[in-house]
């Protein structure tokens, strides 16, 4: 696979997959405001894995649609970063989840709304605009999480503890990423970083936590070594276009 | 969508109220005015109002369970999509029909407990399982269809608020019925295999679908009342047999077979005979002896208690933000 569609591939995957997590919540959430709100949040993140994931295809040029990469490739052909693959939990865990990664997409598709390459820059310019809200609704929950109860501000703490691992993936370059960035698609991503702690941190700080302590990296998520969620994950997803190979629907 | 008068029980009311006024309601109702919230209304109307709007909140909300169950395994993208994008629709009438119901003076709290506790129902098609993803046609298609055709007529029910809500509830569901008919009408174009998933999913739907008109007209004692107050424009019997013969022909179009040896059509009347509904199995399943209500019920119960701490979460910090505010000014 060509670099730009790996890049492609990458950010489609991401989408999915916390996309997949979301509509997990389905009918079960605390209050029906908010199986909305995370409905409405899967929504987008589907819409934006099938622009990507599309956009893969195309470039990959071997006649394999959106849907052919999303239900027909297995854990080490994935290129999600391992945050998305990782267990609702609570609610608090699930916003942890939410809050780390929206405040990355918000960051990275406000810059990549101006790449060079205009398909690249469509799809992240209209992206861009579900993700600020996906990062303020989350903001939001971990400052009432935070700051509402002895217990939620417990579960919060633990929720992003959790999560807190697989973030530096997030910012992470390698030569796929330096590629994308040499022609004018990619983002430079470590460069996103200092932006992406002061938000995290205000937030936090209204939330009257702070940052969990420091811990070595948990990585791999790019190169298709996943935890062992994604293969559940993957099972329950692609089960249909498994078990009747070639059918459309 | 999903209202089927269900509990057939309405106490006679105690309280003498002024034979004036209820001359005066009995006539604007007749008039076809619109009753508004602060009009004055008899007690038994606002309390049927109140049992069918929160019933009817309550099916939506229940209702995103069944379909839920199929979000994470929709066969390709874009129906993952437009799964989640009618769950989501089915919320948001939940919210509205709550809110309308709220305007007779009832509270969501109040609301919700009578559903977790089982006091109030909702529809009973939402007690059958989905199996395999042509139930989630078939609920687009036959479930949202015997919805619309309960609902379109409720768009001139007498109580506004709630016939502004069919209003707008009516425009989605009508495009979700041609959603869920378009997964069948792929589904029996397609492989011998994905044919036979549309006919098995047919088979099981149809006649709970039926179900959803409510019981027969000689055995629903709300039918009356309710006629000659204009909560209900037509009766049970009349909407069912109206979705018979809409349906049927849409069932021959795509080459599946309705489930019923009986059905034939009648020259005479210019509609279908069919067979009986099994009413022993509907009586059984508004007592809540359904296949899967008790998954139904314990997971808005799990969904509640365990959401509880969040509730709290939220109602203490919004507090904590008014002090904060009421002391900075």
């Amino acid at each position: 696979m060509d670099k730009l569609a790996t890049y492609a591939l990458r950010l489609g995957d991401d989408s999915l997959i916390v996309g997949q997590r979301l509509g997990e919540w389905c009918g079960h959430a605390p209050a029906l405001e908010v199986d909305l709100s995370l409905a409405n949040i899967a929504l987008d993140q589907i819409g934006q894995a099938t622009h990507f994931l599309n956009l893969a295809g195309e470039l990959e040029a071997k006649g394999r649609d959106g849907d052919a990469l999303a239900f027909r490739r297995d854990v080490m052909d994935f290129t999600n970063c391992l945050l998305v693959e990782q267990p609702n939990g609570d609610f608090a865990q699930t916003i942890g989840r939410q809050f780390l990664f929206s405040h990355y997409q918000a960051l990275l598709f406000e810059q990549m709304a101006s790449a060079k390459d205009a398909r690249f820059a469509a799809i992240a310019a209209k992206a861009s605009k579900e993700v600020a809200y996906h990062a303020t609704l989350a903001s939001d929950w971990v400052i009432r999480l935070g700051d509402g109860t002895d217990e939620s501000k417990a579960r919060m703490i633990a929720g992003l503890d959790w999560m807190w691992r697989f973030t530096d993936e997030l910012f992470l370059m390698d030569e796929v990423d330096a590629a994308a960035l040499a022609a004018g698609v990619g983002v430079d991503k470590a460069s996103l970083r200092s932006a992406w702690d002061a938000r995290v941190d205000a937030a936090l700080a209204e939330a009257t936590l702070t940052r969990p302590p420091p811990r070595r990296a948990t990585t791999g998520g790019r190169a298709g070594r996943h935890s062992e969620h994604l293969g559940h994950l993957l099972s329950d997803m692609q089960f249909l276009q498994r078990a009747y190979p070639g059918a459309t629907w | 969508m999903y209202t089927t008068d269900m509990t057939g029980k309405t106490k006679a009311e105690t309280v003498a109220e002024d034979p004036a006024l209820i001359a005066a309601f009995e006539a604007r109702v007749a008039n076809d005015e619109f009753i508004e919230p602060k009009d004055w209304m008899p007690q038994a109307y606002r309390k049927t109002l109140v049992r069918q709007m929160s019933q009817h909140a309550h099916s939506e909300i229940v209702g995103m369970l069944p379909e839920g169950n199929w979000i994470t395994r929709a066969p390709n993208l874009r129906r993952k999509a437009i799964l989640l994008a009618k769950v989501q629709d089915e919320g948001g009438h939940g919210l509205y029909l709550y809110a309308a119901a709220e305007t007779l003076g009832a509270s969501r709290d109040e609301m919700t407990e009578a559903l977790l506790s089982g006091k109030a129902k909702y529809s009973t098609i939402f007690n059958y399982p989905t199996l395999t993803w042509a139930d989630i046609g078939a609920i687009g298609w036959l479930v949202d269809g015997a919805a619309i055709m309960n609902q379109v007529p409720l768009q001139r029910t007498s109580y506004g608020p709630y016939a502004r809500a069919m209003v707008r509830i009516c425009k989605e569901e009508s495009f979700h019925q041609r959603q869920g008919y378009e997964i069948m009408m792929h589904l029996a174009a397609g492989a011998p295999e994905q044919k036979r998933m549309a006919q098995d999913a047919l088979n099981r739907w149809w006649w709970p679908s039926l179900m959803m008109f409510g019981p027969p007209d000689d055995k629903s004692p709300n039918t009356a009342q309710s006629m000659r107050w204009r909560i209900k424009r037509d009766t049970n019997d009349d909407l069912r047999q109206k979705f018979v013969d809409i349906t049927v022909p849409q069932a021959q179009a795509i080459g599946l077979t309705v489930p019923d040896d009986q059905l034939k059509w009648n020259d005479e009347r210019g509609g279908y005979d069919f067979g009986e509904v099994d009413w022993e199995e509907f009586a059984a399943v508004v007592r809540g002896e359904g296949p899967v209500a008790k998954e139904r019920i314990q997971a808005r119960q799990k969904a509640w208690a365990e959401g509880a701490w969040v509730r709290e979460a939220a109602r203490v910090h919004a507090e904590k933000r008014a002090a904060a505010k009421q002391a900075a000014e």
